[in-house]
């Protein structure tokens, strides 16, 4: 390798080199599709050309042993091609109808799911946990399984009123950015960090530690020879930003840690604008390796939901309907200080100031 | 092998378990093996035994490899260093089998052998190899056609939905769009250079099926301008229940025309007679909602181009944000040179005035809307707003008097 041209700055492949022969024939001129039943959608070009796709669960985290796996159900029925979905799902692209049936059977011996279609729960975006991340208050891989396994009677059914995009990030960093999802599950720490002040010197610039800090916490120490900080804890809402610049302020707490459940959001503009998921759940406990607070509540959530929504009304739009004091008292809920934002610019606008509102 | 109680009740119920599947690795894979014991260990006391990452990468890039190290790195030597590598994902994730059979070989050789399909940004994720691996490993890839993605803060790997290779609402070439801004800031990708991360991504249409609104510093989502094309044989055929609402995928048998479509129509622009649907296209917002429930019977309309918003990131640090609307329309076609003056113009006056670790929408925010506009030379539009202001206390620069003494209103450039 040594001797190799070494090359640099070549950017992914062009997406071409992986599409099949019936994408490129009629690229940009399908004309509609149909849902035959969840997970099987049919695309119709203006050739008449058909296209299946046949959607897939995947726990996002796979194996090269199940990535080859995949590649060889997709050589045996569809000439190998097939694609990833932004919600870590994978699509199998047959162009021979007579294959669906088989590959379906094919599917159902392996134990794969299909679904995730239309009016259904679909995959978990979703984050590291414990298994490869150094700031998170909650494990990834562990919940989103409890959580699909609970309700995984409307991964492959269109028995929801609307889609239901559920999403979770396993810290307050939320590199999932699940903050517009019907459900987002949260970790968050509930803990200030606590200073190391013999390694800080060592580990961290003191100026951008301060600087980290959104609620302006972390000051000097007044001890000028420790070269640390002190954090003002009554401040501090264990965001963890402070810790991702300075490792010698770590904040988690193995008992303290926990879920909070954020619900209402979608990126759709269908209907309604696009909306933030809003705090339904402040904490609910860290309780591996089955969370099941974390599925009961989340199940009490969506059931409500589907029992109340009117036909094709997000998450979102039905709690706006009956308004979040109904959404508190149908879901059983209570009501806390920390449901009320006091988190600058934000805040403001959700303090209600109008005579419209249910008792 | 590390015995693993609490995981394995991870095995059963319905959906796939990665526990079954990493335990299949582990048995050749000592690092597998022991990335399972230092999962059942967090599983046990609640807590991350990954310390802080560290600085590592490849010759001359500075991004894409995201250093990790194991605190237990006596317990479980496979963990010693275990970083990850990001892998820029091909535009819309098409795969062959071919493909990643060749990346699974090079992940075999160099790594652990346990992929993400894929990271939240997009990229195709590599977790866990050595310190020592990641430059003949990503050789490996180059000289297969692959490259790393973004980290830290430079240009992300931008993605973007299934776009024209699938979907017939594709306002755009999704595609296209996203694999030539990849290529054109590849410079910017690799080597960090901005005050904090910058990610792009394209949406074809306002469903927005990549999250665009939520999760990109800079959002492009399809739009047309013109006239919904209606079908109407095909629109009496919902109505007799031949076709189904949302193309089969709903519990619903048959489609109420008024109360599904008309009725929940955000602008109250369509009506229907029984026998005829009209749209006041003028007043249609391109929610999508009508097009959704009847894709057989109504398309977008043929003049189309691109939104372009700016400013999401997730709530890190000063709340979160969903990008704005700073450009309505914008045509859009090969090889999108507007869109690169325009991104690059953003990204110089992000780079001039930002904060280190400020995304551009918390600058905007901190500096103004309208600094923001004029620096990048884009014209205030009522499009860009909610609704305008409710307060009286708004600045008057030099630029108003002399557009003022110029007969010109304030409102527009020219």
């Amino acid at each position: 390798m040594a001797e190799a041209e070494r090359i640099t700055d070549i950017g992914p492949p062009h997406y071409s080199k992986f599409l099949p022969p019936i994408i490129k024939e009629n690229y940009g001129k399908w004309v509609s599709h149909e849902i035959l039943e969840p997970g099987v959608l049919k695309h119709v070009a203006e050739s008449g050309a058909e296209l299946y796709s046949v959607r897939v669960a995947s726990p996002r985290i796979i194996t090269t042993i199940r990535a080859r796996e995949i590649c060889d159900v997709a050589d045996k029925f569809c000439d190998g091609y097939l694609r990833f979905t932004s919600r870590h799902n994978f699509e199998l692209l047959v162009t021979d109808k007579a294959k669906l049936a088989p590959l379906k059977e094919e599917l159902a011996k392996r134990g794969w799911p299909i679904g995730g279609t239309g009016h259904s729960l679909t995959n978990i975006v979703h984050t590291q946990g414990w298994i490869h991340c150094h700031t998170p208050a909650i494990d990834a891989s562990g919940i989103v399984k409890s959580v699909m396994d609970d309700l995984f009677e409307y991964f492959g059914t269109h028995q929801l009123p609307a889609q239901v995009r559920i999403s979770l990030a396993c810290c307050l960093n939320m590199c999932g950015a699940v903050h517009c999802s019907d459900i987002a599950i949260c970790g968050v720490h509930r803990t200030p960090p606590k200073v190391m002040h013999d390694k800080l010197r060592h580990l961290c610039e003191i100026p951008t530690t301060i600087a980290s800090c959104p609620t302006g916490a972390i000051r000097p120490h007044p001890d000028k020879t420790l070269k640390s900080v002190i954090v003002n804890e009554e401040r501090c809402m264990y965001c963890g930003n402070c810790y991702t610049m300075c490792p010698a302020m770590p904040c988690f707490d193995p008992e303290k840690g926990g879920v909070a459940l954020l619900v209402g959001g979608k990126v759709s503009n269908a209907k309604s604008p696009p909306m933030f998921s809003r705090l339904a759940v402040p904490w609910i406990p860290n309780n591996p390796p089955r969370w099941p607070e974390v599925v009961s509540t989340i199940r009490k959530i969506l059931i409500k939901y589907a029992e109340g929504a009117n036909k094709y009304e997000r998450v979102a739009e039905w709690i706006e309907r009956i308004g979040w004091e109904k959404f508190f008292e149908v879901c059983d809920i209570p009501f806390t200080f920390q449901h009320i934002d006091d988190y600058k610019f934000q805040a403001y606008d959700t303090y209600r100031t109008s005579m419209h509102f249910k008792f | 092998m590390h015995k693993t109680p609490l995981l394995d009740q991870l095995e059963s119920g319905p959906y796939p378990s990665f526990v079954t599947d990493l335990k299949r690795l582990a048995a050749t894979k000592p690092q597998v093996d022991d990335l399972l014991g230092q999962l059942e260990r967090s599983y046990k006391e609640k807590i991350t035994h990954w310390k802080h990452g560290g600085i590592v990468g490849v010759l001359g890039y500075g991004s894409g490899i995201i250093g990790r190290y194991s605190d237990l790195p006596d317990e479980f030597p496979g963990l010693e260093h275990f970083h990850t590598m990001r892998i820029n994902h091909p535009s819309a994730w098409f795969y062959t089998s071919q493909a990643i059979r060749e990346l699974c070989d090079i992940w075999d050789q160099y790594g652990s052998g346990i992929l993400n399909m894929h990271g939240a940004t997009g990229d195709l994720i590599f977790l866990g190899t050595t310190t020592d691996n990641l430059e003949p490993c990503f050789q490996a890839l180059t000289h297969k056609g692959w490259d790393i993605g973004g980290s830290g803060s430079a240009m992300r790997s931008p993605s973007c939905c299934v776009g024209p290779a699938r979907c017939e609402w594709a306002m755009y070439d999704t595609l296209e769009a996203c694999y030539e801004l990849t290529q054109h800031f590849q410079f910017d990708l690799h080597r960090p250079s901005y005050p904090y991360k910058y990610k792009l991504k394209f949406s074809g249409c306002p469903n927005d099926c990549v999250a665009a609104v939520a999760r990109a510093d800079q959002s492009m989502i399809g739009v047309w301008r013109d006239d919904i094309k209606i079908d109407q044989s095909a629109v009496q055929a919902y109505a007799g229940g031949e076709l189904k609402p949302r193309a089969g995928a709903t519990p619903y048998d048959k489609l109420d025309i008024k109360a599904d479509v008309v009725d929940l129509c955000p602008t109250g622009c369509m009506s229907w007679d029984g026998k005829k649907l009209t749209i006041d296209n003028k007043n249609c917002n391109h929610c999508m909602h009508c097009i959704n429930l009847m894709p057989q019977a109504l398309k977008p309309g043929s003049e189309r181009g691109v939104t372009i918003l700016i400013g999401s990131h997730a709530p890190i640090l000063e709340g979160a944000q969903m990008s704005w609307v700073i450009v309505p329309f914008m045509e859009f076609e090969p090889p999108y040179d507007e869109l690169k003056e325009l991104t690059e113009k953003i990204i110089e006056w992000w780079a001039e005035n930002g904060k280190n670790r400020e995304r551009i929408g918390e600058l905007i925010l901190r500096l103004g809307m309208r600094n923001f506009l004029e620096a990048v030379e884009l014209p205030p539009v009522p499009q860009s707003v909610w609704r305008p202001r409710a307060n009286p206390f708004f600045f008057w620069k030099q630029a108003d008097f002399d557009a003022e003494a110029a007969g010109r209103k304030y409102y527009t450039t020219k």
